[in-house]
């Protein structure tokens, strides 16, 4: 079961949910995985603090230019959609950043002049935090994708039975990337008016996936009730409501679990996981 | 003409309440709005558009089923899944491009035998330039899903250029996305000054000095304040350390209080909301940050 937590606006407290709920399942015995897709910035192991057992380079393939074959034609430059690849009077540049490793240009050239070699742009690292399995990609400064990394760190949720999966914010490829193939998504917002206008932009993203989804409201009693209406207009599931809590900010700011620091919110995580699997992909069984 | 570009790292550390503070306080100042993904800043500048377009940052293919013959040669060439056989009551399957995963580099369409694939520009988004009560505002909505949203912030930030140089308007204020990825390096190469604003947070820290590698790795000035920083001020500290020790000057605390939330509420920017703490050390960043730049 793979539970992706999301929300358009950043900061509305993914990292808070993920890492709780994972905390909660692992204490009742489930096998579970927490994999931390925000691969620009990842902070579930400020929380989790993982042991990490094994770090590797992740990155994608690059075309690499043979001069003694190349004769400078220019077709690996005029199929790549991405100005990776640009063929000069008598030699040819790569921009290995800027390509998407759709192999176009290796299947054009007519020379057989070019090849694919792996080229870094990031890292990987998988580990455990208790009986929690952890991972985290992480991109390389400077580094414009995020995707390719994003892919691999979903690959490591190994036998798990119940799979978290953090998001980064937003709603354009990294995101996309993240949620694909998940069994339900759980959009964190706040109760503000920009919660609330990124909410319904995560909305139209699930939508456009057709993915289950339901929504936690974090800070629920700091701004309004529209998202509340919103949610009840469009019969959008409500899964918990997490209070603006001051000792909740404070635990988040030195990187402790509120389940951990602040027991009594033990409850709202148990009942938040039985819920998912319960209402959203009982619902979701039955409707398929 | 100078570009401030405020960042975080981190999302949700008071950007946008900053951004638009900021715009009160420079009346008039171009505005452009870099977060395309789940731009926020229209909810307080409430813009009148004046001008929209569509937004076309690459191709997408489209298989044409009169001449497809099934061959299979996309589904086998297509390195994003994004060419999915559909199930057919004879055996042979027929194929369809899957949008949302097509990442628009032709491949499929280059290499059919048949040219039975279509490759043309797609609508990726929109963007918009409007009035506003601080100066215009330049700003964009990335389609659902899509992709090119790095060519997308390189849009709007050369329409605000122009149209500063169009009204010899001297400051461009731009709201960035959080991460370091695609849209933010969009949003700040070539920049005059970064204002980086986070949150006294472990997790704020941490993508704060993530931060400092960017600026340095596009050698970018940069400057730091800490929103909220009274929800922790050791960790508070330990920020502004860190910045000296990065050679990024530190340019001001603003104090956590629930009226930047009131402010939002009444489509207000916290400047415009009135007497407050959080505005009182807005202004104080300000005077730093817009001094600064002029030093540039």
């Amino acid at each position: 079961m793979k539970i992706a937590i999301a929300s358009g606006k950043g900061g509305t407290g993914k990292t808070t949910v993920s890492a709780n709920i994972a905390w909660t399942a692992a204490s009742m015995g489930r096998r579970v995985a927490y994999l931390d897709c925000d691969v620009e910035e990842p902070n579930g192991h400020i929380f989790l603090n993982p042991h990490i057992t094994d770090s590797r380079d992740v990155g994608h393939l690059i075309p690499q230019v043979d001069p003694d074959k190349c004769t400078a034609c220019g077709k690996c430059s005029k199929i790549c959609a991405f100005n990776a690849i640009l063929c000069l009077a008598d030699e040819v540049l790569v921009t290995p950043e800027l390509c998407h490793s759709c192999g176009g240009c290796v299947r054009v050239c007519p020379e057989g002049a070019i090849q694919e070699v792996f080229r870094k742009a990031g890292r990987l690292d998988v580990g455990y935090s208790g009986q929690i399995r952890f991972a985290q990609g992480l991109l390389n400064i400077g580094e414009v994708m995020s995707p390719p990394v994003i892919k691999m760190v979903k690959e490591e949720g190994g036998d798990s039975e119940i799979v978290i999966i953090d998001a980064p914010p937003g709603t354009s490829c990294p995101v996309v990337e993240t949620l694909r193939d998940s069994d339900a998504v759980i959009l964190v917002t706040d109760a503000t008016p920009f919660g609330l206008n990124d909410l319904k932009l995560a909305i139209e993203v699930t939508r456009v996936m057709n993915l289950t989804f339901a929504v936690v409201v974090n800070r629920a009693d700091l701004g309004t009730r529209e998202v509340f209406n919103y949610c009840d207009t469009e019969g959008i599931q409500i899964l918990a409501e997490i209070p603006d809590d001051r000792r909740i900010a404070e635990a988040y700011s030195k990187g402790r679990m509120i389940v951990d620091t602040l027991p009594e919110y033990r409850p709202l995580f148990e009942k938040l996981l039985k819920s998912i699997e319960a209402d959203l992909l009982h619902n979701e069984r039955q409707n398929t | 003409m100078k570009e401030l570009v405020v960042i975080s790292g981190k999302g949700g550390t008071g950007k946008t309440s900053i951004v638009s503070s900021f715009a009160a306080l420079a009346n008039p100042a171009v505005l452009a709005d870099c977060d395309v993904d789940a731009a926020d800043l229209h909810l307080i500048l409430d813009p009148t558009v004046v001008r929209e377009e569509n937004f076309s940052g690459g191709n997408r293919a489209e298989i044409l089923q009169d001449r497809c013959t099934a061959c299979g040669l996309c589904h086998e060439l297509c390195r994003f899944d994004a060419i999915i056989p559909n199930a057919s009551a004879n055996g042979n399957p027929t194929y369809r491009v899957d949008p949302i995963a097509c990442e628009g580099c032709g491949v499929c369409a280059h290499f059919c035998p048949e040219q039975a694939i279509d490759f043309s520009p797609a609508v990726n988004g929109k963007w918009f330039v409007s009035d506003t009560r601080f100066g215009p505002m330049v700003h964009a909505k990335l389609g659902i899903a899509e992709e090119n949203s790095g060519k997308l912030v390189a849009h709007v930030r050369t329409h605000a250029k122009q149209i500063a140089q169009e009204k010899q308007m001297d400051l461009i204020l731009i709201d960035g996305p959080p991460g370091t990825g695609c849209p933010v390096i969009a949003s700040i190469t070539g920049a005059d000054l970064i204002l980086a604003v986070t949150e006294p947070t472990l997790s704020g820290l941490h993508d704060l000095n993530r931060i400092f590698k960017l600026a340095r790795h596009f050698d970018i000035p940069m400057l730091v304040c800490v929103n909220k920083w009274d929800l922790n001020p050791e960790i508070t500290e330990k920020i502004e350390l860190q910045a000296r020790n990065n050679q990024v000057g530190v340019c001001g605390r603003i104090r956590y209080d629930r009226s930047v939330t009131e402010a939002q509420l009444k489509v207000q920017s916290v400047i415009e909301h009135g007497n407050s703490p959080a505005a009182e050390d807005i202004m104080k960043v300000w005077e730093k940050v817009s001094g600064k730049i002029r030093q540039n």
